[in-house]
């Protein structure tokens, strides 16, 4: 009996609305968010004309001028002190060969992800406290680097993966040292993807919020931080806006982050 | 790569993260043996007080009293995470499905857009729920103006909209481990089921769901802790009257100035994310392919 | 990777750069370091003081006397002044985190009304100077509920246009004061007939509040989420303001008073600079810029006559003389365990 179904099960029907409608679900909030924030009115959800006076409001506000340049020094310092320890981390955890439990290094990694955000802010804020560490901007730094470790390393290991060690066998083979290995082969392949890891890092640490506000002391007030503030004291426009501003920043980066991260044609 | 370079190069990470998180749970944990200074921080005398006040508590007349309500509110944040994991599970796994039968520039495409909202700002997008669900927010306004109500529903403050943000939040996170385990499903398999008049259904319960199965653990996993401690959603989503175990540990913080009992409930929450990883790591190896 | 590194390099050096030049034109005078509620710094008086000593000032701020105690506390540092509630003052004084500045023997401080020169919490003002004070009750709308306004009833038990929309405070402290003063019973209590009574009112009143929480009242009531909400009377002033029908409740049962107090943390890095902000604010001219801002009363003479009418004569900022006005002070050990176990109770 050689009854031949023809059946698409690629094509299951109802899923594809399903997708739509769930998409939807994700961004018509945000949608939501930056429409209003040209609104004119003060009421927010009554629409009264395009306006783009609560940017103009931010862009004069002082406080908010520093909540983001702290943000920004914070958020460089994490990436470049993260991206480079992930970075020998992963090498370390694909190339290497430890003498002991790589499954114990790889969950120690992983435990910023674990364990819940609450936890870590009030552990590190009782940490500081007991160290003496008392500098807001140093200790944030600190703070940032260790949550955006495993972030910048996750897109570098996969690549190392990807990459496979052949390449660096032919490159042994023909007696290059281990350092010329890695600045020749290893180091130009991994580029986008230790570029992708670092721009997810600066994403992440420019997003922190509970941790920041655990661990900020006086004039390391960071950006989400203050808009925090700000939308405890209500539903306002210049919230809409700001988180707009925020929406964008972030947009722009894992958008460039996630095309560098991209898988590409092996050559 | 010699053992000494791998070590070497590994150090930094371990160091970092061995000094920043190990040493302050640690630290927690010597505290939740401390005894509560009155106006912040610990004191001297070594005491199970903050434990015991998980069951006891002390009544107004100073009489030990059994007082579930640190185990209802435990309780329930358990339950909200649950319900997240298991929403997340019945909308991320046929979203994932839908993007692996899809040809190779869609899935990047689809991928991307789902992936996307999970990098915005978790502040940013909890808030987006205020918007809406307020009294004059937009589904209210929304409801009233095609008819359907007269007064404006109490849609915000309560249980299902701090789910309805849960969920908001960490569906990305479920939708990628389902998928990156999917996508290794060698089509044959499921021809070969359909050669043999198996239904949809029997296709996916047979085929599909078992070998969907560890992705689906890795993302209920990666829901279900994050869930469990989240403080913003029922912070700006709860109104202040559905505590849940993050908001009430930061009150141990400030206004309760009890710095033993947050550490100590900082320590079982842990504990019980920790036992549920440990958990699934003990059920994984059951997933090779057995054909 | 080059580019990468250069990028990267760029923006270091960029921001870097950026905040050294603003340092550059202060770097005479100094900087202060301001800790205070969110919203409750006047602009005006902070340029006003920039403007007359060449200070920098900058502000950080807090949401609750609870979370700056828990930020000093745990070794916060780098504030010059905090503006803390009277009821948290003996607490910091105790545990060491303000220092004496003597501020009964500065300049300014002869502005001081009589009133407020012996305050319970700082007798001899070695620690702190009056910052502004008001009262707590609650506003209602009064063109959804048409009843008595005299009375503290309609907040804790409320009638059937105002359930579902009563906001309270999200501070146990502040609840449970203005509670207290509702039943008569005595602040900081610890008599355990009272505080089951207390627990019992309290409980009562959940099912029928929408919120607890302390910030954005204004917004709330003006928005309608609430009908009824627990406020400071600056605040309410502001509600009325942008939304008329609004009216502050001055109870027959009484209100709860506080005022809240400048001081200057131990080991602040500007610690003269603190001094001079703290005398300036003594000064009537000045600390009427920030009643304008926030609209509460200051216990300085003659700082009235510097605000504007709608203010100035406006029922929030004129308690009527027979109101009962308790000061809740700061509670024992007993009371705070007692209230943090009501207060868990009800949130849960």
């Amino acid at each position: 009996m050689s009854r031949v179904r023809h059946f698409d099960w690629r094509h299951t029907p109802g899923l594809a609305p399903l997708t739509v409608a769930i998409l939807a679900f994700l961004y018509a909030p945000l949608l939501i968010l930056v429409v209003y924030a040209f609104n004119a009115s003060r009421m927010v959800t009554i629409w009264q004309g395009f306006s783009l006076q609560w940017f103009v409001a931010i862009a004069h506000n002082g406080d908010i001028r520093s909540a983001a340049e702290n943000s920004l020094i914070v958020a460089v310092a994490a990436t470049i002190a993260s991206t480079l320890i992930a970075t020998a981390g992963a090498l370390s955890l694909e190339r290497g060969r430890l003498p002991f439990g790589q499954g114990l290094v790889g969950g120690l990694v992983a435990m910023p992800l674990v364990v819940p955000e609450i936890v870590v802010a009030i552990t590190t804020l009782v940490f500081f406290s007991a160290l003496g560490m008392h500098n807001g901007l140093f200790n944030l730094m600190t703070a940032h680097t260790v949550f955006c470790i495993p972030f910048a390393l996750l897109p570098i290991q996969a690549r190392l993966r990807d990459m496979g060690g052949t390449l660096e066998e032919a490159g042994r083979d023909l007696y290059a040292s281990e350092w010329m290995l890695f600045r020749r082969i290893t180091l130009p392949l991994l580029a986008p993807a230790i570029g992708s890891g670092a721009i997810m890092a600066f994403v992440i640490s420019l997003d922190d919020f509970l941790i920041s506000m655990m661990v900020s002391s006086a004039g390391s007030t960071t950006l989400p931080v203050y808009v925090y503030g700000m939308m405890r004291l209500g539903v306002t426009p210049e919230v809409n806006a700001i988180s707009t501003i925020l929406l964008a920043i972030s947009l722009v980066f894992v958008t460039s982050a996630l095309l560098l991260g991209r898988k590409r044609r092996a050559t | 790569m010699g053992r000494r370079s791998a070590l070497l190069l590994v150090a930094p990470a371990v160091l970092v993260i061995g000094v920043f998180m190990l040493i302050p749970m640690f630290i927690a944990l010597g505290y939740s043996f401390m005894t509560a200074n009155p106006y912040g921080g610990v004191q001297a005398p070594m005491t199970f007080d903050a434990y015991i006040q998980f069951l006891y508590q002390r009544d107004f007349d100073d009489s030990m009293v059994f007082a579930p309500d640190y185990i209802f509110i435990i309780l329930r944040s358990i339950t909200l995470a649950v319900a997240t994991t298991v929403i997340c599970l019945v909308l991320g796994l046929p979203v994932a499905w839908y993007i692996v039968c899809q040809n190779e520039a869609r899935r990047r495409l689809l991928l991307f857009l789902i992936t996307l909202p999970f990098w915005i700002n978790t502040l940013i997008r909890t808030y987006c729920w205020i918007l809406i669900l307020r009294d004059e927010g937009l589904a209210n306004n929304l409801l009233r103006w095609l008819g359907l109500t007269e007064k404006p529903l109490p849609l915000l403050y309560t249980d299902g909209s701090i789910l309805l943000g849960l969920v908001y939040t960490f569906l990305p996170f479920m939708v990628l481990p389902i998928y990156s385990t999917l996508e290794r499903i060698d089509p044959r398999l499921i021809e070969a089921a359909y050669d043999l008049y198996a239904s949809r259904v029997a296709v996916f319960r047979r085929v599909i769901w078992p070998l969907a199965k560890p992705g689906a653990l890795a993302g209920a996993t990666l829901v279900f802790a994050p869930a469990l401690g989240s403080f913003l959603a029922p912070d700006l989503l709860g109104g202040g009257k559905k505590l849940l175990i993050g908001s009430l540990i930061q009150m141990q913080f400030t206004s309760s100035r009890n710095w033993p009992f947050g550490a100590a409930l900082s320590i079982a929450i842990t504990a019980v994310i920790l036992l549920v990883m440990m958990l699934r790591a003990w059920q994984a190896p059951r997933r090779e392919v057995r054909l | 990777m080059n580019k990468l590194m250069k990028t990267v390099a760029g923006m270091v050096l960029a921001t870097s750069s950026l905040c050294g030049v603003e340092r550059l034109a202060f770097a005479d005078a100094g900087e202060l370091h301001i800790y205070n509620w969110t919203d409750y710094t006047s602009d005006e008086m902070v340029k006003k003081f920039e403007k007359e000593t060449g200070i920098k000032v900058t502000i950080d701020t807090y949401d609750s006397n609870e979370t700056a105690l828990a930020k000093l506390k745990s070794g916060a540092t780098g504030y010059d002044v905090m503006i803390i509630s009277n009821d948290f003052v003996p607490i910091f004084v105790k545990e060491g985190l303000f220092q004496k500045v003597g501020a009964g023997q500065m300049a300014n401080f002869k502005h001081v009304d009589p009133r407020w020169q012996k305050r319970s919490w700082d007798p001899d003002a070695e620690y702190t100077v009056p910052w502004v004070w008001g009262t707590t009750s609650y506003s209602v709308d009064t063109s959804v509920y048409k009843g008595p306004t005299d009375s503290l009833k309609p907040l804790f038990d409320p009638p059937a246009e105002l359930q579902g929309k009563i906001g309270m405070f999200g501070s146990p402290s502040e609840v449970m004061s203005l509670a207290l003063v509702y039943l008569g019973k005595p602040q900081c209590n610890e008599n355990p007939a009272d505080l089951k009574e207390l627990n019992a009112l309290l409980q009562k009143q959940k099912p029928f509040v929408k919120v607890y929480n302390s910030d954005g009242t204004v917004e709330r009531q003006v928005a309608g989420e609430t009908l009824a909400h627990q406020q400071w009377s600056g605040k309410a002033l502001a509600t009325r303001e942008q939304k008329a029908g609004f009216k502050y409740v001055y109870a027959k049962e009484g209100v709860v008073g506080w005022m809240d107090n400048v001081a200057v943390p131990t080991g602040a890095p500007d610690l003269e600079n603190a001094k001079k902000f703290l005398n300036f604010l003594m000064d009537p001219e000045n600390i009427a810029l920030q009643q304008k801002s926030t609209g509460y009363q200051s216990a300085i003479a003659g700082s009235n006559k510097f605000l504007p009418p709608e203010l100035g004569d406006s029922p929030e900022f004129n308690p009527p003389a027979d109101l009962k006005i308790t000061f809740a002070p700061s509670c024992a050990e007993k009371a705070t365990r007692a209230y943090d176990k009501i207060w868990t109770g009800l949130r849960q």
